[in-house]
C-alpha cells in the first residue's frame, strides 16, 4: 500500500503519464491524417536509437535546450518568470558569432572567449529587464516578450552588417573561425560518424550540476530562493531583495545566452537571417516544466526534447508531418500542468477502493 | 456579559460519535464525540493544532472520517463534500473570509444559488429583498449594495454569516470569529449569536478565548492533542479550569516579573513624522524611548500609526523626518539589515507575510538572518549538518511541535507553532531591543503564556522590549510602562503597575490623562 501511495505521490509518475498521454493524442492526429501511428512512432524511435551516431545527434540537439531549460528552471526556482530566454539565447548566439568571426585567437582560448561573450550578452539582456522591474516596477513578463522581438530584429540587423556578412551573398554571416568551434576532435568525430558532434552536451551537464549546487547547497541559492518564495519575509530578514532579483535574472539570462553559443559554435558555425523566432527559449520552458524545475532533471528532459526534435525531423520519410512532434510536446505540457488534477483523482480513487 | 440559554435539551441536531481522522500515521482526531442540541451554543476549545479544525472539516464534508458516525437529526449521514453538508443545513463561517472583494454584499450572499427570472437573468430585486429580510430578522446590519472592499471587517463577517443563513443552515460553525474584530464588533457578534439561537439555530464556536466562551456558550467540548477530553456545562466551570483542561496542566494567567530598575536608554525616537501608504501623515511628531530591562507597552486602537511606526523602526518604511537612535547610533531610515546589525530584532505582526518563508523548511527559516555566517555556511556553501543541529536544539527548547519536522515546510505547522519558530529565532538573536507586534495574535492560552514568558525573560536579562499590541489585557499584564498612541502621537504614559483599564480606554479614544 505504502509503495503504491508513494508512486501516486511522485511527480515523476505524472510526468511519465503526461508523456504517454501526449503520444496517445499525437496518435489520434496521425490516424486522422491517414498515417499509421505504429509506423510513425516506429520511425521516431528508430531514428533516435538504431545507430550510435543518431544518439550522438540527439545529444547535439539536446545541448542548447538543456541550457535554455536550465535558464527557465533557475528563474522558476528563484521566483521570477524568465519568458525571455528566447531573446537571451539570440543575443548569446550573436555575441558568440561576432566574436568568433572578428577575433583571431588560438584554439580553445577563442572558443572560451566566445562562450564567455555569449554568457555576458545573455546576462546583460536579462538584466535590462531586471532593472526595469526593480527600478520602475515594470512586470518582467511584458518586457521579456518585447525584448525577445528586439533581439530577433537585432540579429537580422547584425547578420547583414558588411563586416561579418558572407562575401559570396546569401542571408547569413561568415563562418566563425575554426579556433572558435567546439567540435569534438577530428578522429573521435569520424569514429562516431557524426559531423556535428561537439562539446555542447558536456558543457550542458556541467552547467546543470553547477546550477544544482548553487540552488541547493550555497548561501546564494538560499538567498535567491528566500526572495523568490516570500519577498516580504526576505526583506524583513535583511536580504537585499532587488539585488537578489537582479542576480537571479542575470544568471538565468547567462544560461540562455550559453545555449545560443552552443548552437552557434557547435552546430551551425554561423548565423542566418531569421524568418521567425527559432523557439529555443520557448522550448526551454517546456524542458523546465517537464523537469519540474530541477536542474538535474533538465538534463533528461533536454535529452527527451532533443530526441523528439531530431527524430521528428525524420518523420517526413514516412510521409508523417514532423509537426506531430509539436502536438505531442504541447499535450505533454498541458497534462503536466494539470497533473495536480490527476493526483487528486487518483488518490481519491485509491481512497475509495480502500474504504470499499 | 450574562448569557441566557435558548437550548432545547430534548432535540438533538447533530451527533458525532467516535470520530477518528488519520492523515497517514498521524491521528488528528482520536475518538471524538460531540452532540449539539437545538438552540445550543457549543464551544470547542483546544490549543493550536489540537484537531478542532479537522473535526469541523469532517462535519462540513471536507474530510471523510477514517471511522465513526455522524448523525443529523438522528439519522446517520455520509457526506461527500461541502455541498452535502450545506444540503443537510450545516454551514461554516471560516476564519479567513471567502468573499469576492469587488462584488456587492448581495452578490456575495446569493453566489451559487441566485434567484433568477426565467432561469437566466438574476432577479436582483428579489435577492436584495431576501438579504434585507434575513439581516433584519437576526439584527445584522449590512448594506446590501455596498462592495465588500469598502466595508468593515465586522460587516464582512456578518455577510459570511448571512451567506450561510441564506443557504438555509440550521447549524452554524464559526471558526475563530472574533480574531479580527474590535471590542464593539465582538459585542455585536455576541448579540447576533443570541438572536440566532433564539430562533432555534445551533452554533458551534471554535475559539481560544475563554472570556468569550464564558460570555455566550452553553456547553464546551475540550480537545487536547486530537483526543476528546470532556464536555462541560460552561456555567459550572471557571476560566482557569477550562484553561487547565485545554493544556493539561495549570495555566498561569499572571505573568511573574521580578522587580527591575530600568537602565540606559536603548531606543530613542524623537519627533518622528511618517506617511501611510496613501501619502497621508500618520505619525505626527512621535517621541518614545525604551530602556534596558523594561517592557514598554504601546497601546492604542488599530490605525493610529502603530503599523507605520514598527515599519519605520525595522527599516521597511522611510520616515519623513525626525530621529531614531539605538544606543546612541543613528538608525533613522536605514535598511532592515543595518537596523538588525544595530541591535534590533523583531517579531512581526504578520507571521506569514514577514515572519516566515512558508515554503522553506523550518530549519531554513531559523537561519534566515544568519545563513551567511558560521557555522551555517562557509565560503558560500551551506553546512546542512549545522543547520539541522541548530533547528533540533531550538525546536526542543522552544517546544515547536511536531518534533523531527526540521526539514518540513514551515507552512505545514499550525499557527501557534509557526509563531514559536519566529520567537525561537528572534529571542535567540538576543539583540539589545526586541520589538514584538501583536505577538500572541491567534494563539491559544498555552502558547500565549509561552510567548509572554520569553518576552519577560528578555527584559529580565536587561534587554529592552517594545510591545505593540491591540490586546489591552496583554499590554497591562506585561508592561513596566504603558505609552498610549493616538493619531500618530504619544498622548499619555502610565506606569504598568498603576494602569487602569477604563482610563487607558479613555486615553486610547483620544482623551487626555486625567489629573487626579
Amino acid at each position: 500500500m505504502k509503495t503504491k501511495k508513494g508512486i501516486l505521490d511522485s511527480n515523476l509518475f505524472y510526468t511519465v503519464l503526461a508523456i504517454m498521454i501526449g503520444f496517445c493524442i499525437g496518435a489520434i492526429f496521425l490516424v486522422i491524417a491517414g498515417i499509421s501511428p505504429a509506423v510513425a512512432y516506429g520511425k521516431l524511435i528508430d531514428s533516435v536509437f538504431s545507430k550510435p551516431k543518431y544518439m550522438v545527434w540527439t545529444l547535439v540537439y539536446a545541448a542548447p535546450v538543456i541550457f535554455t531549460g536550465l535558464s527557465v528552471a533557475f528563474s522558476f526556482r528563484t521566483g521570477v518568470f524568465n519568458i525571455g530566454a528566447e531573446g537571451q539565447y539570440i543575443v548569446g548566439s550573436v555575441a558568440a558569432c561576432v566574436v568568433g568571426i572578428l577575433f583571431h585567437l588560438p584554439p580553445v582560448v577563442h572558443a572560451l572567449v566566445c562562450i564567455l561573450a555569449a554568457a555576458i550578452a545573455g546576462c546583460l539582456w536579462s538584466l535590462i529587464v531586471g532593472i526595469l522591474k526593480t527600478k520602475r516596477g515594470i512586470h518582467e513578463v511584458l518586457s521579456f516578450i518585447m525584448f525577445n522581438w528586439i533581439a530577433y530584429y537585432l540579429q537580422n540587423y547584425i547578420v547583414n552588417l558588411p563586416a561579418i556578412h558572407k562575401q559570396s551573398g546569401g542571408e547569413a554571416t561568415e563562418n566563425v573561425a575554426d579556433a572558435a568551434r567546439i567540435l569534438l576532435p577530428e578522429g573521435l568525430m569520424r569514429s562516431l560518424d557524426c559531423s556535428g558532434a561537439n562539446w555542447g552536451f558536456v558543457f550542458a551537464v556541467i552547467a546543470a550540476i553547477v546550477i544544482y549546487i548553487i540552488i541547493e547547497k550555497t548561501t546564494l541559492g538560499y538567498q535567491l530562493k528566500a526572495v523568490g518564495f516570500n519577498k516580504n519575509a526576505a526583506e524583513f530578514a535583511g536580504i537585499n531583495v532587488n539585488r537578489s532579483m537582479l542576480t537571479a535574472l542575470g544568471i538565468s539570462g547567462a544560461l540562455a545566452g550559453l545555449g545560443g553559443a552552443m548552437q552557434t559554435l557547435g552546430m551551425s558555425g554561423r548565423l542566418s537571417q531569421l524568418a521567425a523566432q527559432e523557439g529555443f527559449g520557448f522550448e526551454g520552458i517546456t524542458v523546465a516544466l517537464i523537469a519540474g524545475s530541477n536542474p538535474l532533471g533538465c538534463i533528461f528532459s533536454g535529452i527527451f526534447y532533443g530526441a523528439m526534435k531530431y527524430g521528428g525531423s525524420k518523420l517526413t520519410m514516412v510521409k508523417a508531418p514532423s509537426e506531430v512532434v509539436n502536438i505531442i510536446m504541447g499535450c505533454v505540457i498541458i497534462f503536466i500542468a494539470i497533473s495536480q488534477v490527476f493526483k487528486t483523482v487518483f488518490t481519491s480513487i485509491g481512497k475509495k477502493k480502500k474504504e470499499a | 456579559m450574562s448569557h441566557q440559554s435558548h437550548m432545547d435539551p430534548n432535540t438533538m441536531v447533530i451527533e458525532m460519535r467516535d470520530i477518528v481522522k488519520k492523515f497517514g500515521d498521524f491521528t488528528a482526531n482520536d475518538h471524538i464525540n460531540l452532540s449539539l442540541h437545538k438552540g445550543e451554543v457549543h464551544a470547542i476549545l483546544g490549543e493550536n493544532g489540537a484537531g478542532k479544525s479537522t473535526l469541523m472539516n469532517v462535519l462540513c464534508g471536507l474530510y471523510h472520517p477514517t471511522s465513526g458516525q455522524i448523525l443529523v437529526d438522528g439519522k446517520e449521514v455520509h457526506m461527500n463534500g461541502p455541498r452535502d453538508a450545506i444540503d443537510l443545513g450545516i454551514g461554516m463561517v471560516h476564519q479567513h473570509f471567502m468573499l469576492i472583494q469587488p462584488f456587492t454584499v448581495t452578490d456575495n450572499i446569493i453566489l451559487g444559488i441566485e434567484p433568477t427570472k426565467a432561469g437566466v437573468v438574476i432577479d436582483e430585486k428579489k435577492a436584495r429583498q431576501k438579504v434585507l429580510e434575513l439581516s433584519e430578522r437576526y439584527g445584522m446590519k449590512v448594506d446590501p449594495d455596498a462592495k465588500i472592499e469598502d466595508i468593515s471587517v465586522g460587516m464582512q463577517q456578518r455577510v459570511e454569516i448571512l451567506k450561510v443563513l441564506y443557504r438555509g443552515s440550521k447549524v452554524l460553525i464559526l471558526d475563530e470569529p472574533t480574531a479580527s474584530l474590535t471590542p464593539q464588533e465582538i459585542d455585536e457578534l455576541m448579540q447576533i449569536i443570541d438572536n440566532l439561537t433564539k430562533d432555534g439555530k445551533s452554533v458551534i464556536l471554535i475559539t481560544h478565548k475563554l472570556k468569550e466562551i464564558k460570555a455566550c456558550s452553553d456547553t464546551c467540548t475540550v480537545i487536547r492533542q486530537g483526543k476528546y477530553i470532556k464536555t462541560v456545562n460552561v456555567s459550572d466551570v471557571n476560566e482557569n479550569e477550562m484553561a487547565a483542561m485545554m493544556v493539561g496542566r495549570d495555566v498561569n494567567f499572571k505573568v511573574e516579573k521580578k522587580d527591575m530598575t530600568p537602565g540606559d536608554v536603548v531606543l530613542d525616537i524623537r519627533d518622528l513624522h511618517a506617511k501611510d501608504y496613501r501619502g497621508i501623515e500618520i505619525l505626527r511628531g512621535l517621541n518614545l524611548n525604551v530602556r534596558q530591562g523594561e517592557i514598554v507597552g504601546l497601546c492604542g486602537v488599530d490605525g493610529n500609526g502603530q503599523t507605520e511606526l514598527v515599519e519605520v523602526l525595522t527599516g521597511l518604511k522611510k520616515a519623513e523626518s525626525g530621529s531614531i537612535t539605538m544606543m546612541g547610533q543613528d538608525v533613522y531610515n536605514k535598511t532592515p539589515h543595518e537596523v538588525f546589525e544595530a541591535g534590533v530584532s523583531s517579531i512581526p505582526a504578520d507571521r506569514q507575510k514577514h515572519g516566515l518563508v512558508l515554503d522553506f523548511s523550518i530549519e531554513d527559516n531559523l537561519i534566515v538572518q544568519h545563513y551567511d555566517e558560521a557555522p551555517f555556511s562557509k565560503n558560500g556553501i551551506l553546512n546542512r549538518e549545522a543547520i539541522r543541529k541548530n533547528a533540533t536544539e531550538l525546536m526542543e527548547k522552544f517546544d515547536v511541535r511536531p518534533r523531527g519536522a526540521e526539514g518540513k515546510p514551515a507552512g505545514n505547522l499550525s499557527g501557534g507553532n509557526q509563531q514559536k519558530v519566529i520567537i525561537a529565532r528572534e529571542v535567540t538573536n538576543d539583540k539589545e531591543l526586541l520589538i514584538a507586534f501583536n505577538p500572541t495574535r491567534g494563539l491559544d492560552v498555552g502558547a500565549i503564556e509561552f510567548v509572554h514568558k520569553y518576552l519577560v525573560e528578555q527584559r529580565n536579562k536587561g534587554r529592552a522590549v517594545l510591545l505593540v499590541s491591540f490586546e489591552l489585557d496583554e499590554i497591562m499584564s506585561l508592561s513596566d510602562r504603558i505609552e498610549v498612541i493616538f493619531d500618530g502621537e504619544i498622548t499619555g504614559s502610565v506606569a504598568g503597575a498603576d494602569a487602569d483599564e477604563k482610563e487607558l480606554g479613555f486615553m486610547m479614544a483620544g482623551g487626555k490623562k486625567s489629573e487626579n
